[in-house]
């Protein structure tokens, strides 16, 4: 066994530890964003996809190179915008009918919570 | 490894940093947005990383750049349009469809490292044939494995666990077949064998698939979720990319967590529910009328008054909720019930829809403040200081015989509703839930059923407050 395969196998393991130890924590109403989220992780395999670019050059190379970055490449860029998409739903506090009128003073704030609402509107 | 090499390994180092310290701040929804950015910041370091590998290595040829960039381009675009339209209720087919690709992809680059090998003097056995193999196995049973589920959940293909005669066996057979090549293929190089492997991988996938029945998705989504992560892993050690393991590892770990709880909510085993539902499947057909002689059977006007009068109300959403788009009815008629002063909360079952926490997502979107989402342990005490319980579309989660031994979900960990002062479920007819057994909890003399579609339910019953406060 290869000093290579021994340290890859280390990393290995080693992520497997810290990733049960970090996903153990999350609670269970972030589960579906918990894994959208890390679906787009897994979309890291993009670059596996482009370093087949690196010795490609038959048609098959190529067939199989375009395939994996299509496949690779909806997987990371879908992943992070629906997993942004669900997060920006959770509120802490209900958003109120009359915001607007209670927050005008506050200028900044008035206007920022009238973008959130109009976003927010869009995807529903 | 050269210096060059080095640093860019070092690169996808930070970048893989950056997913733990992204899925660290998952660990609360305020800053699980963060979370998300953070994770998003690696990848792009990552895709950067990549870029200058390739353009430093300078092998790439025209058409392979021109390859690479339309096929970028055309999966981002198709990512990005999927991401942008979906429906909140069909996020469990897009997870699926993403693990699909995911998977896919993984198991290409294995492919590919394999053609490519073996064109070359020396061969194709070394070290990293064995993760070679695994990669090609997992990414391909994933690949048609999370098809079929995707397209179960959008209702392309039937909800109920489909079992054909021999298809057991079948799927055995393959399995046998595809493990079998993958060994043979240890020792011997061969890329016919290759294809066999491809192929009875794509068919173990589809048969293991299409037997699981509707509310077993959310355990077979975690474990595809899981074997998405474990072939992205594989391709990392086969190309030798710290990030890709790294990656792959986290994702593995999610999905194998996942699983594990769902199971345990459902109460039943993995091997249990790879072998076959029981049941039916998805929301057991509506049988109307044969209303049993102990049910009692109220009209919106009642539930309106108990509601309006109570102090403490918990809404005890299921499936049948999200099935009847009913949660922006069911998030008004909660606002409307706050702002008589009364206290509302939301009882989540691990399993309430189709994969795991899809009912908060729901009730997020239906402006629903997260703090007022309790998980089962939490709210489970507070039920016998409610006034009211209101089941929307939830079945067997509510079933107190789960308590007693001797019946199909004996020990599943269910929401304590039979505590409360009185119980109002919403449900279309007297229909049994998934397991296909009668909830015992709708012949309790505290309990008033209200036979309706949830949707027109939450409607009427908002109606009828409204009228009631007036």
């Amino acid at each position: 066994m290869s000093t290579a395969l021994v340290t890859d196998l280390t990393i290995f393991v080693l992520a497997l530890l810290v990733g049960i130890e970090v996903i153990g924590k999350v609670p269970a109403t972030l589960h579906t964003p918990l894994m959208s989220a890390t679906n787009s992780i897994h979309g890291i395999v993009l670059a596996g996809a482009l370093l087949i670019g690196v010795t490609a050059h038959t048609t098959v190379g190529y067939i199989l190179a375009f395939v994996a970055a299509v496949f690779a490449s909806a997987n990371v860029v879908g992943g992070y915008v629906v997993t942004e998409r669900m997060l920006k739903m959770f509120r802490r506090k209900a958003p109120e009918q009359n915001a607007e009128a209670l927050n005008g003073h506050k200028g900044l704030k008035g206007i920022l919570s009238r973008a959130g609402k109009a976003r927010s509107g869009d995807s529903a | 490894m050269s210096g060059f090499e080095g640093s860019i390994q070092l690169v996808y180092v930070l970048a893989a940093a950056l997913f733990v310290f992204g899925l660290h701040l998952m660990n609360s929804p305020a800053t699980a947005r963060r979370g998300n950015q953070v994770s998003m910041t690696g990848m792009v370091i990552a895709g950067i990383a990549t870029l200058i590998l390739l353009i430093h290595d300078g092998t790439v040829t025209t058409t392979g750049w021109i390859v690479l960039i339309c096929g970028a381009l055309i999966g981002s675009a198709i990512g990005l349009y999927a991401a942008r339209t979906v429906q909140m209720t069909a996020i469990p087919q897009l997870v699926s469809a993403f693990n699909s690709v995911g998977g896919g992809a993984a198991a290409l680059v294995a492919i590919y490292g394999y053609i490519n090998s073996e064109s070359q003097a020396g061969g194709v056995l070394g070290s990293t044939t064995v993760f070679t193999l695994l990669d090609v196995l997992i990414g391909s049973v994933t690949f048609s494995g999370s098809i079929i589920a995707a397209g179960k959940l959008q209702g392309f293909i039937g909800g109920q666990p489909i079992i054909f005669k021999g298809s057991r066996l079948l799927n055995v057979v393959l399995a046998v077949v595809a493990v079998g090549t993958a060994a043979f293929m240890l020792t011997t190089a061969s890329l016919p064998a290759l294809f066999i492997v491809v192929l009875a991988a794509l068919g173990f996938g589809v048969l293991m698939v299409l037997p699981i029945g509707g509310a077993d998705m959310p355990v077979v989504i975690s474990l595809l979720n899981a074997f998405t992560g474990t072939a992205v892993a594989m391709a990392g050690f086969v190309i030798g990319n710290w990030a890709l393991i790294v990656a792959g590892a986290l994702v593995g770990a999610s999905g194998g967590i996942l699983t594990k709880l769902m199971a345990d909510a459902m109460n039943r085993s993995l091997v249990n529910i790879i072998v076959g539902g029981f049941g039916t499947g998805d929301s057991a057909v509506a049988v109307a009328g044969a209303v049993d002689a102990h049910v009692r059977s109220i009209a919106a006007d009642d539930a309106a008054i108990q509601l309006a009068y109570a102090s403490k109300v918990i809404i005890v959403p299921g499936y049948g909720l999200a099935a009847a788009q009913a949660q922006h009815g069911v998030g008004e008629l909660a606002k409307l019930l706050e702002d008589r002063g009364i206290e509302v909360s939301y009882a989540i079952h691990p399993v309430a829809g189709r994969m795991p926490g899809h009912m908060n997502v729901l009730l997020a979107e239906a402006n629903v403040p997260y703090p007022l989402l309790k998980e089962m342990d939490e709210i489970n005490p507070e039920f016998g200081r409610a006034d009211v319980a209101l089941v929307i579309g939830a079945n067997d989660v509510t079933n107190p015989a789960a308590r007693r031994p001797g019946n199909e979900i004996s020990g599943m960990p269910i929401l304590d509703v039979d505590q409360a002062k009185s119980i109002i479920v919403v449900k279309r007819s007297m229909g049994t839930g998934y397991a296909g057994l009668e909830n015992e909890l709708y012949f309790d003399p505290k309990t008033s059923m209200y036979f309706a579609d949830a949707k027109k339910a939450m409607a009427e019953l908002t109606a009828a407050v409204k009228t009631l406060v007036a």
